[in-house]
Formats: structure tokens, sequence, C-alpha cells
């Protein structure tokens, strides 16, 4: 059994997904389904969720199988798990979810190569208890997910004038399809990057501003 | 697709221009943002995409018809298609080293970070999903390739002059760049409707 005693709460390791390393916001990692199915927020939970099992599940079994794995061939093992939680989603959401798995397409298997995965199996799991590392899958999950809903929102409220479908600026208000379109993607991506970055920054006063997310 | 002269010219235009990965399909965007700061590594970058991307489309193709489909195994395709791209780019890289030396110096660092490009694996499984036969999968995918290589290219260029220019601190790096992705997006919007 692994040992406890470690370092970091698992509160402390749960909030760190959502806020202080946000795979989104802070790390910028797994640009591509970020930026693709954020047309809307409903699409942004589905992704988000999907990527949250597959966080979790790999999370879980790598750091069940970190003292087994040798090091030279960690990361084909790694993309073999991750792979088999990837297909497992695809699957399920095939068959209970149609319209979701329809909307979201191409960029379920492409869950495989979201770079998020793949750093959180050899950055974390491959180091630490199955608990912490379950906790870390779930709040890198969640943190995402949460990331894809603001940015789904922004975008399906100016550029769709609805949230979730739901019409809440009324019939008055002239959407601005170009935010639901490609560009729209990338411009309110930079602009949400921009202005938690400046909120990031106000806090720490004069502390050499670095600017920018580290990639 | 007819392969004619101009059934390919249409093909090609549809693919680098019209349906661009990184500009209306958001493939291939983490290469596309962290590689993209010179020109000069740009171009490796985008070049050695393409090399790979076609191999990728060919093999992938094979083993989807003429292994997964036999077998009834389909559903297995995206480890399948994983698994063949990591070892590919592999081969490809231990090749390179033993018998093109000056080519493996140009893209050798590049070809490890292929693998996680989405890129590669979404154009092996749009072959599939789209029914393509084998000449159309490998055509499209060297002309997607081409597609990532021009917008890559256009985005360093952009990024050369950003480095120079007075940027709000809190646009510096990421933010900045996702912006001009986006401009850059919005003239490729001026293609659709040309080709098909």
């Amino acid at each position: 059994m692994p040992s406890k005693g470690q370092k970091p709460s698992m509160g402390g390791v749960f909030l760190n997904g959502i806020f202080t390393e946000n795979p989104t916001f802070r790390l910028v990692l797994g640009v591509c389904p970020t930026l693709a199915v954020t047309t809307s927020a409903i699409n942004g939970v589905g992704m988000g969720l999907a990527a949250t099992f597959v966080l979790l599940g790999s999370n879980l079994v790598i750091s069940m199988l970190r003292k087994f794995i040798p090091d030279k061939v960690r990361i084909p093992a790694f993309v073999v798990v991750i792979c088999t939680f990837v297909t497992m989603v695809q699957m399920l959401m095939q068959a209970f979810l149609p319209s979701l798995y329809a909307s979201l397409g191409l960029f379920i298997p492409l869950i495989v190569v979201n770079c998020i995965i793949l750093a959180r199996a050899e950055a974390f799991a491959s180091k630490h208890t199955v608990l912490a590392s379950a906790m870390d899958g779930i709040g890198m999950g969640l943190g995402f997910t949460l990331a894809l809903i603001l940015l789904g929102s922004v975008r399906e409220i100016v550029g769709n004038g609805t949230l979730f479908g739901l019409d809440i600026l009324g019939a008055g208000f002239e959407p601005m399809l170009l935010l639901v379109l490609a560009p729209g993607a990338f411009i309110t991506f930079g602009l949400l990057l921009g202005i938690i970055n400046a909120i990031g920054n106000r806090g720490k006063t004069n502390k050499a501003a670095k600017g920018g997310a580290r990639a | 697709m007819n392969l004619t002269f101009t059934g390919v010219l249409m093909f090609m235009i549809s693919s680098v221009l019209v349906n661009n990965y990184i500009f209306s399909r958001f493939l291939g965007c983490c290469p596309f943002l962290g590689v993209s700061s010179k020109v000069e590594t740009a171009t490796g970058m985008g070049i050695a995409v393409i090399f790979v991307m076609g191999l990728a489309s060919l093999f992938t193709w094979l083993a989807y018809h003429y292994i997964l489909v036999p077998l009834g195994l389909t559903y297995l395709n995206t480890i399948a298609f994983i698994l063949i791209i990591a070892s590919l780019v592999q081969f490809v890289e231990m090749f390179m080293k033993k018998s093109m030396k000056a080519l493996y110096t140009a893209l050798g660092i590049y070809l490890p970070l292929i693998t996680t490009n989405c890129a590669v694996l979404g154009a092996a499984i749009l072959n599939i999903t789209e029914g393509y036969t084998l000449v159309e999968a490998v055509l499209n995918g060297v002309f997607s390739a081409l597609g990532f290589l021009l917008a890559i290219v256009l985005m360093a260029g952009v990024r050369e002059r950003l480095e120079s220019s007075n940027i709000p601190n809190c646009l510096k790096g990421f933010p900045i760049s996702l912006i001009t992705a986006g401009l850059l997006s919005v003239a490729f919007m001026g293609f659709v409707g040309l080709g098909q």
C-alpha cells in the first residue's frame, strides 16, 4: 500500500487544479478542444466532463501501476491507458448521449492527444498515491470544465444571445455572430486569458510582471 | 474527387485554404502556438508535419481497411491509430538519423512533438469518417499538413514583429498570440465558398 503523509493536503491538490494551476487559463494546455467545442456552454460541459472522466480514470490506473511501468516505456504505456478510457467515453457517449456526441464529434477521440491528460500522468499520477492522483484528476478535470463553461458561455451569450439554449438577452439583442464562428474562439480565449492575467497580476503588486501564461 | 489535375487542385485549395486545420478546424493548435515564435523553426515543424501526416494517413488507412475492418475491431481505431503514429514517428526519426543526416539535424527535434499533435490523429480519423479512398486519404494528409505549414509560418511572421511592439502586460505571450490567430482566421474566412 502506498504510504500516507503526503505533503500537499487532499483539498489543496483538488483546488490546485481549479485555480492555481487551472489547465486552461494558467497552464494553457489542451488548446484545441478548448477552442473547438466552446461554441455553446452545453458543449463545454460535455467536453469537460468527458475529459474529467478520462483524467480520473487514467490518473487512478497510472498511479496504481506506477511501480510496475518501466521508466523507458512509460509514455507509450500511459498513452495506452488513456486511450482505453477515451474509447470507453466514446462508446458510452455514442450510446447514451448521441446528440452531444454528434456535436463534439472528432474531439472525443482526440482527448487521447490532449496534453492535459498526459501532462498530469507524467507530472502527478506517476509520482503520487492513488488517492492523491484521483483528487488531482477530479480537480484538473473540473478546472478544465469550468474554463470551458466560462468560454462557452461568453461565446454563446454574445454570439447567439442565449445561455444553455435559453434566450436570455431578448429579441432586441443583435447577436455578434463572429464569436460563435472560428475566429471568435481565438479572440474570446485571448481576451479572457488577458483579463485573468490582469486580475492575477494586480494581486502581486510591482512583482516584475511576467505577463502571459507560463507555457 | 476525380483524379484529374483540376480535381486534385480543387481538393488542395479546399484543404489548404477553406478547411484550414488551424483556422477552421482547430486541429494542431498546441504546436501552432508553441513553435511559432520564429519563422525558421515554424518552417521546420511544418515540413516535418507534412512528412509524418502523409505517411500516417497512408498507414492508418491501410491498417483500418485491411486489419481492423476484417477482424471487426473498428472500435479500436483510436488506440490503433495512436500506436501507429507513435511508432511511425519513432521509425522516421531512426531512419532519418541513419541515412538522411542533414534532414535529421533540421527536423529531428520536431519529430517527437508530432506524436501529440492532434492534427495527425485528427487527419487519420477524418480520412476514415469521410470515407476517403487510399489516394484521397494520402492527398488529404499532405494537403492538410500544407495548410498547417502555411498557417504556422504566417503566424511566426506576425509574432516576430510582435516581439518588438509595445503590448499591454496582461496580454503578453499567449493572449496576444491567440488574438492574432483570431484575426488571421477572419482573413481565412474569406476563402469560404472557394473550391467545392
